[in-house]
């Protein structure tokens, strides 16, 4: 299997979010990943997506480029490329997911998420641009049922 | 995403079905808002129907829990499935609130 590659470019806007989604799906969905896995992905992408819309560009507006790549070896690559503020997601902190209701403070989940149920996430920034790659193995790979 | 509801006995069951995104969460705080403002106290949300919750449908979730423990109201759960699940485990809600297996399950404790 070679190389395969699509991408989309959307305005960084809430608007864009469900159309943003539905192209990453269409693409994973081919990759004979199962419906839980599946899910995962979604959310990780609206979570980074949801994120760029919200703190990326304050007061502008710019544009997000989304690409999905599948490797040779099944390999899922969705690649997370915006122009704003550098941003990197893994130096970000952990939410307290122990607090009660009084205590809980909302921020960061999202983030948190993707960190967690992601195989391997890189980010780095580069021409004025924060590039951000959500890797998984390929659907072959066993996983963890519980992780 | 569409919201149902019915009353049984003091208890508002939301039943919420399909996506709860960063698009729809809005909503699905609204509602539920409008329902507090009705003097509504006690809400199972019931999520058999619900494929897909987003950490923006947690915060929804938290904003109307916080409200709720003002008033002296209150939020349970039940029936949740595979991804949302998964959501409520990872995040630590599933510890926070009570989550039944079945309306009928939560329901029994009123």
């Amino acid at each position: 299997m070679d190389d395969n590659v699509q991408s989309i470019v959307v305005p960084a806007h809430l608007n864009s979010l469900q159309k943003s989604v539905a192209f990453v799906s269409s693409f994973t969905r081919k990759l004979g990943f199962d419906s839980r896995r599946l899910s995962e992905i979604d959310l990780c992408v609206e979570e980074v997506l949801v994120n760029i819309f919200n703190y990326a560009y304050p007061g502008e507006q710019g544009e997000v480029e989304i690409s999905c790549r599948s490797g040779p070896e099944g390999t899922l690559t969705v690649k997370i490329v915006d122009s704003g503020i550098p941003f990197n997601i893994l130096s970000s902190d952990d939410p307290d997911i122990s607090a009660n209701i009084d205590e809980r403070h909302i921020g960061g989940l999202g983030i948190y998420f993707v960190k967690q149920l992601m195989d391997r996430v890189e980010y780095r920034r580069e021409n004025n641009k924060n590039i951000l790659s959500l890797i998984n193995n390929s659907a072959a790979v066993s996983r963890p049922v519980d992780k | 995403m569409e919201i149902n509801k019915k009353k049984e006995k003091d208890v508002l069951v939301v039943s919420v079905s399909g996506r709860i995104d960063a698009v729809t969460a809005p909503d699905f705080e609204k509602n539920l808002s409008e329902s507090i403002g009705a003097g509504e106290k006690t809400f199972l949300i019931k999520m058999n129907q619900l494929e897909y919750i987003s950490s923006a449908g947690l915060r929804s979730i938290l904003a109307i829990a916080k409200v709720l423990k003002t008033r002296e109201g209150k939020m349970i759960f039940s029936g949740l499935q595979g991804p949302v699940k998964d959501v409520f485990k990872i995040s630590g809600f599933g510890s926070i609130f009570t989550i039944y297996d079945t309306e009928e399950d939560a329901l029994k404790q009123f």
